[in-house]
């Protein structure tokens, strides 16, 4: 461990809320998708570091099943991505109010 | 302590740079470089086969993903369009949220005193701590019913996507085969 463990939850941290940030304010779904991958990088590292920390497996395993998860996240919101694009030509999160949300 | 020092500023910029970027496809590159820099940080924190597991499934698939519908989007008649630009409306709250949330991590994290174990041996020693049969050992004995779940959520995300994006409208279906005529007369039943 070449840092200490706050130093890297403090990277986790900060890659969050740069995620959290490209969420909020980019429009472009395709964006958007990426920044949640970014979300799901930072909680891996924070579980990763814990796991170093305890020197205990079960982070690991935490963060192999958020891989996972994140793969079937990442076809599922391109699939719907790709079919919205198919109806409206126009790839903006704003532009797809159909359901009045 | 550099060689952290390095990861993290190649991670947070390649972050800011996929958040910034004004079409995907920079985006994409951006990602790339942070996800790499995040396997190099998994190797640091004893990690190695989710450094390769990041490498692979990320980097490898995921992100091809990514390039695949990009390219697919961007080869209609109209290309990307920026859109108007929702910085300024959003822009404090969204300081103002992250701040608060940060705070709150960094005063949590800063409140607590962490002494990491140590760790008998290197990073790719066999049989250490993070290496691939310690990993292999406790997902398939204590953690086998997640590993199995995992199978599971990932055949619902394929037949989700298949369903979403297989066929593009119910009209646009094949039409029902057209039945062979039968080219000798049925047969009579037999008499009994």
């Amino acid at each position: 461990m070449s840092a200490p463990v706050e130093a890297y939850i403090t990277v986790s941290a900060i890659l969050f809320f740069i995620g959290v940030v490209g969420v909020i304010v980019r429009r472009n779904p395709l964006i958007q998708l990426m920044s949640i991958e970014l979300l799901f990088n930072s909680a891996n590292l924070a579980l990763v570091t814990f796991a170093r920390s305890w020197a205990n497996n079960d982070g690991h395993i935490f963060a192999f099943l958020v891989i996972t998860v994140a793969a079937a996240e990442a076809a599922i919101g391109l699939a719907i991505v790709v079919i919205v694009f198919r109806k409206t030509t126009f790839v903006d999160v704003d532009e797809v109010a159909t359901l009045k949300g | 302590m550099i060689g952290f020092v390095i990861l993290a500023l190649v991670m947070i910029g390649s972050a800011l740079f996929t958040v910034t970027a004004k079409k995907p496809v920079y985006s994409v590159v951006g990602l790339l470089l942070n996800f790499i820099a995040l396997a190099i940080t998994y190797l640091t924190l004893h990690a190695e086969f989710l450094a390769v597991m990041q490498i692979v499934v990320y980097s490898g698939a995921i992100l091809i993903l990514f390039v695949f519908v990009i390219a697919l989007l961007s080869s209609g008649t109209k290309p990307f369009e920026p859109g108007p630009n929702r910085m300024p409306r959003v822009l404090v709250p969204a300081v103002i949220f992250g701040l608060i949330g940060f705070g709150a991590i960094v005063a949590a994290v800063a409140g607590t005193v962490f002494t990491p174990a140590t760790i008998a041996g290197a990073t790719g020693e066999a049989n250490v701590f993070g290496s691939v049969a310690d990993f292999g050992t406790a997902l398939f004995t204590r953690n086998l019913l997640p590993f199995e779940v995992t199978a599971f959520v990932l055949m619902v995300a394929i037949i989700g996507v298949v369903l979403l994006a297989g066929d593009e409208t119910p009209s646009a279906r094949r039409p029902p085969k057209r039945t062979r005529e039968p080219i000798s007369p049925p047969r009579e039943p037999i008499a009994r």
